[in-house]
């Protein structure tokens, strides 16, 4: 498999997801600068977490309309795999890869905590290692992360099986006490129609190793490799 | 400059007559406006340390792992395998009073550039807090915007904040205090020093433009406050987080080329601190065209470029013919980069704006002659022990109830949720343990790291306070099984001009000098904060620490969460019931009197050694030293961090009154959870370290129980969680 990093200069978690990335793939990364305007052979494009141009604006709007961002674009018509994480999930909503936005969070705050959730649909490449139903912990770390979307959309997004994860709670009931920022329907991430697109708001790259806490996330790239290599 | 130079110029200015005399000494003539500016700024109490200094030499700042001391822009230690660890701390306080948010951002972007300006890549951010009663009508206010503004920055920077102290005292109502730490990494061999040479080689201002924000934040920050200080707030600075990103990347970038003679970040007093010392640290002189300072405001006179304290700004000397190569790099960042002078021999500073020399100072009487005083102090009163048998008996668990609940110990998770604690994929130990542990990337090694002090011991005794607080920080990194190396240092006290709080400096640095010493701790970094009263009232001494220790096999790295039913409960140290200054004759009887604990520094020292040893050889399942609060307090911190809530029984000793054992915060100890296995090894290896451990308890059950009564861990988890966001008036949900 061969897998590119979009690097923004406000990016922050360019290196964590690279290094997620090598420890299932073996090889390294391809790191892309934003001002580039062409993406090299690849399999998989990660969009990584953290503030793409400052985000002084809506998170991610900048992004969305950068030099790179219009190859991912074409890329991800051909059916290239795209995974955006935090401020990614962001950029890849307001590029029109996927549907919804992100508001600021319900209580007005940043989190960063663990959070469980519910796998919603793992008949994707991201997450073949999943069920549906499983119960598996990421952190979050956002602090514009309220996922919403217009109800007509919503439930054409039900039907098709957009729902990739929903927040919950350890037993993975799926209610207002496990949604931690006010989310629509507890929605974590999405995938895009064709479901060669995903942008979820909790970090699989922050536990994908044992040492820092647990190895949920670390399925989420191994799945990945299994379905591209 | 048509401005006279009246006496009240003067004053408002900071400046006492008696210095005033020694500018004209040194001048041979009255200088003008923006000269006398850079008088004020340079021989603040802020950037001279002028009442603070003579007591500060007389800390130890050498051991063999030392790489630079105090005197840089922050402390560097050697950790091995080529690589350095580089840590300061540094306050914000008065801003953050002022304007919580932005004076708590842009402390933390401050000790940020102090630790990138020696070319070390920043790995975590630490912060110690302390804010008034919660009661007062300001201080929900202030935490809401201290905790975003920390956030705020240090999240969009990418750099984990990991930990911290958070206090709440009446002595602060009018002074909170905000001290900000960062550590760094860099390889030994990459460091970069803030020394001018080379006279001919172009000085360098890279990073933001400059405005006229925080004109005398210096001056202010070494003045009381008065029922005016509010309407200081446009000396406090705006910080920008993503401009300081890009800062550092590009400042990292450029390190790894050839090209840096010297480099400095401009923090307090701006450009006039920064080219002033790395000039006078040279030896040389330095000629700058302030016309081609970048500048975002239009008619800004020589005074106002000098002044200003504009954020992310760093000035640099590179080496001859290299300016595209370092040009280049700061292009791809988008960041401002101009050539605004050249290094003279002349050993002064000429400034000109508009083709007008609108200063000609020499650099070393300004930068090294600054005022240094030897004020007049007394030693505090020693306050009379507390006899245990006096103070009321609280039935241990409802004690332990409200002191759980109490605002000191109450979890901080609603102020360290709201920092990003894992970005950098390192962090091995989060927040709420001893302290938290940073692995160094792509190693098997990690750093530890702390704040600590406890303030009213500090009060009570500043000596036995000033011990106490290096001794507690030797400790927090001792209880995760890391070798403490080195400390650096945050005073901040009330107004040195009386002889009672200069009494309080002089003390409290002759016991952490003392403690450093005993326990091989140097200090090679700091800053001094004083004048944190408001109209005559004096915070509480507050000289906090904040630690670096190695964790040589991170996988060796001891927890606090009880880890299994069924094991010994060990307690490290001596147990004599020391009530006085604690915690529970604040919150339980309402009393402040007492003397502190005292510190055993022999004793400290074995029973780190010990417990270090006993983690790394496997034997501890769980540590936590004993601190605030006591024994009782301890166990349940380690039965409430426990995910299954695995509690403990205790069994307590009839020799001491039941709560002077439960709630004594004698120094010195550790609790360990240890198998039965393993016991007797344990107890044979305290022997051998000539340090007291017996066992006071065991593992088990979801509840802690002593005295014949017990009470669900699960009740004292909610207690301890819920004080904070019920104050905050917020929502919490999950866990």
């Amino acid at each position: 498999m061969n897998a590119a990093v979009i690097v923004f200069p406000g990016s922050n978690c360019d290196r964590d997801v690279a290094v997620a990335l090598e420890a299932s793939m073996g090889t390294k990364p391809a790191m892309v600068w934003h001002r580039d305007t062409e993406l090299p052979e690849a399999d998989l494009v990660v969009v990584p977490g953290g503030f793409s141009y400052g985000d002084y604006l809506r998170c991610g709007a900048m992004a969305a309309h950068s030099p790179i961002m219009r190859e991912v674009k074409a890329r991800a018509e051909r059916g290239m795999r795209v995974l955006g994480i935090c401020n990614g999930f962001q950029i890849l909503t307001e590029a029109g890869l996927l549907p919804g936005v992100l508001m600021r969070n319900r209580a007005l705050k940043f989190i960063c905590r663990d959070v469980f959730l519910r796998v919603e649909n793992d008949r994707s490449d991201f997450c073949r290692y999943y069920r549906a139903g499983d119960v598996v912990r990421f952190p979050i770390a956002h602090a514009e992360g309220n996922y919403f979307v217009d109800p007509h959309t919503y439930r054409e997004m039900e039907d098709n099986g957009q729902i990739a994860f929903r927040y919950c709670g350890r037993d993975g009931n799926v209610d207002a006490e496990a949604n931690p920022n006010g989310s629509l329907g507890n929605v974590a991430g999405v995938y895009n129609d064709r479901f060669n697109v995903l942008g979820l708001m909790p970090h699989p790259e922050r536990l994908a190793e044992n040492l820092l806490g647990g190895s949920d996330g670390k399925l989420m790239f191994d799945s990945l490799v299994e379905a591209l290599s | 400059m048509s401005t006279q130079i009246t006496p009240d110029v003067i004053a408002q200015h900071g400046i006492k007559p008696d210095e005033y005399r020694r500018i004209l000494e040194i001048l041979g003539r009255e200088p003008n406006l923006t000269e006398l500016g850079i008088f004020s700024v340079m021989w603040s109490e802020h950037c001279s340390y002028k009442s603070s200094k003579l007591w500060l030499k007389t800390l130890p700042t050498k051991a063999p792992w030392v790489i630079c001391g105090p005197g840089e822009n922050a402390g560097v230690i050697d950790i091995g395998d080529g690589q350095a660890a580089i840590f300061k701390m540094e306050s914000h306080n008065h801003p953050s009073f002022i304007e919580p948010y932005q004076g708590a951002a842009t402390g933390v972007g401050g000790i940020l550039r102090d630790v990138f300006t020696m070319g070390a890549r920043p790995i975590a951010n630490l912060n110690a807090l302390r804010f008034g009663e919660p009661a007062h009508a300001k201080t929900r206010h202030l935490v809401a915007g201290v905790v975003a503004g920390i956030g705020g920055y240090g999240n969009c920077v990418g750099v984990p904040t990991v930990g911290g102290q958070c206090d709440f005292h009446s002595s602060y109502n009018g002074n909170i205090l905000v001290n900000a730490m960062t550590v760094g990494l860099a390889d030994k061999d990459r460091i970069f020093y803030s020394a001018a040479a080379g006279v001919g080689n172009p000085v360098v201002y890279v990073g933001s433009k400059t405005g006229r924000d925080g004109i005398h934040g210096a001056t202010m920050a070494s003045a009381e406050f008065d029922e005016n200080s509010e309407e200081k707030r446009p000396t406090v600075q705006v910080g920008d987080p993503f401009t300081e990103k890009l800062l550092i990347e590009a400042c990292l970038e450029l390190m790894a080329t050839d090209v840096i003679v010297a480099i400095q970040d401009m923090g307090a007093a701006g450009l006039t601190s920064s080219s002033f010392e790395m000039a006078s640290k040279g030896g040389l002189g330095v000629e700058l065209d302030l016309d081609l300072v970048p500048m975002r405001e239009t008619g800004m006179s020589a005074y106002e470029i000098m002044l200003s304290e504009s954020q992310e700004r760093m000035l640099m000397i590179l080496k001859p013919g290299k300016e595209e190569v370092a040009k280049a790099i700061f292009d791809k960042w988008e960041l401002d980069f101009a050539i605004i002078g050249r290094l003279t021999d002349t050993g002064r500073m000429v400034l000109k704006r508009h083709g007008q020399v609108e200063a000609d100072l020499p650099i070393d009487p300004l930068a090294q002659a600054s005022p240094e005083y030897d004020r007049p102090w007394v030693a505090p009163a020693k306050r009379p022990v507390v006899e245990a048998a006096e103070v009321p008996h609280h039935e241990p668990l409802e004690a332990l109830k409200t002191l759980l609940a109490c605002p000191d110990l109450a979890s901080k998770r609603w102020i360290w949720e709201q920092y990003d604690h894992m970005v950098m994929g390192d962090t091995v130990q989060r927040p709420g343990g001893d302290a938290a542990v940073v692995r160094v990337h792509g190693s098997r090694k990690a750093l530890a790291m702390t704040t600590d002090v406890t303030p009213r011991y500090c009060l009570a005794d500043p000596y036995e306070g000033g011990r106490q607080a290096v001794a507690e920080a030797y400790r927090n990194l001792s209880a995760v099984g890391a070798l403490p190396l080195a400390v650096t240092d945050n005073l901040n006290f009330g107004n040195p001009e009386k002889p009672e709080i200069m009494g309080q400096i002089v003390e409290a640095v002759r016991g952490m000098g003392q403690a450093c010493r005993e326990l091989d701790f140097p200090v090679v970094s700091g800053n001094v904060s004083l004048y944190n009263e408001t109209q005559g009232n004096a915070i509480l001494p507050t000289p906090t620490i904040g630690a670096v220790g190695l964790l040589a096999e991170v996988d060796k790295m001891a927890t606090l969460a009880f880890k299994s039913d069924g094991h010994a409960v060990v307690l490290v140290g001596e147990t004599k019931g020391w009530l006085g200054a604690s915690l529970y004759l604040r919150e339980l009887c309402g009393r402040e009197d007492g003397a502190p604990p005292p510190v055993m520094l022999h004793r400290e020292r074995r029973a780190g050694e010990l417990v270090r040893q006993l983690i790394g050889d496997g034997l501890v399942q769980a540590c936590h030293d004993v601190s605030d609060g006591g024994l009782l307090v301890a166990v349940a911190e380690m039965a409430m961090a426990s995910e299954r809530r695995v509690g403990a029984a205790l069994e307590a000793p009839s020799t001491l009154p039941l709560a002077a054992w439960c709630f004594g915060e004698d120094q010195g100890r550790y609790l360990l959870e240890v198998r039965d296995d393993d016991l007797a090894l344990v107890l044979e290896e305290a022997a051998k370290y000539d340090t007291a451990a017996r066992v006071v308890g065991r593992t088990g059950g979801h509840v802690v129980s002593v005295g014949g009564r017990a009470v669900a861990v699960e009740e004292l988890k909610a207690i301890n969680e819920s004080w904070l966001p019920g104050y905050m008036g917020g929502e919490m949900s999950g866990h």
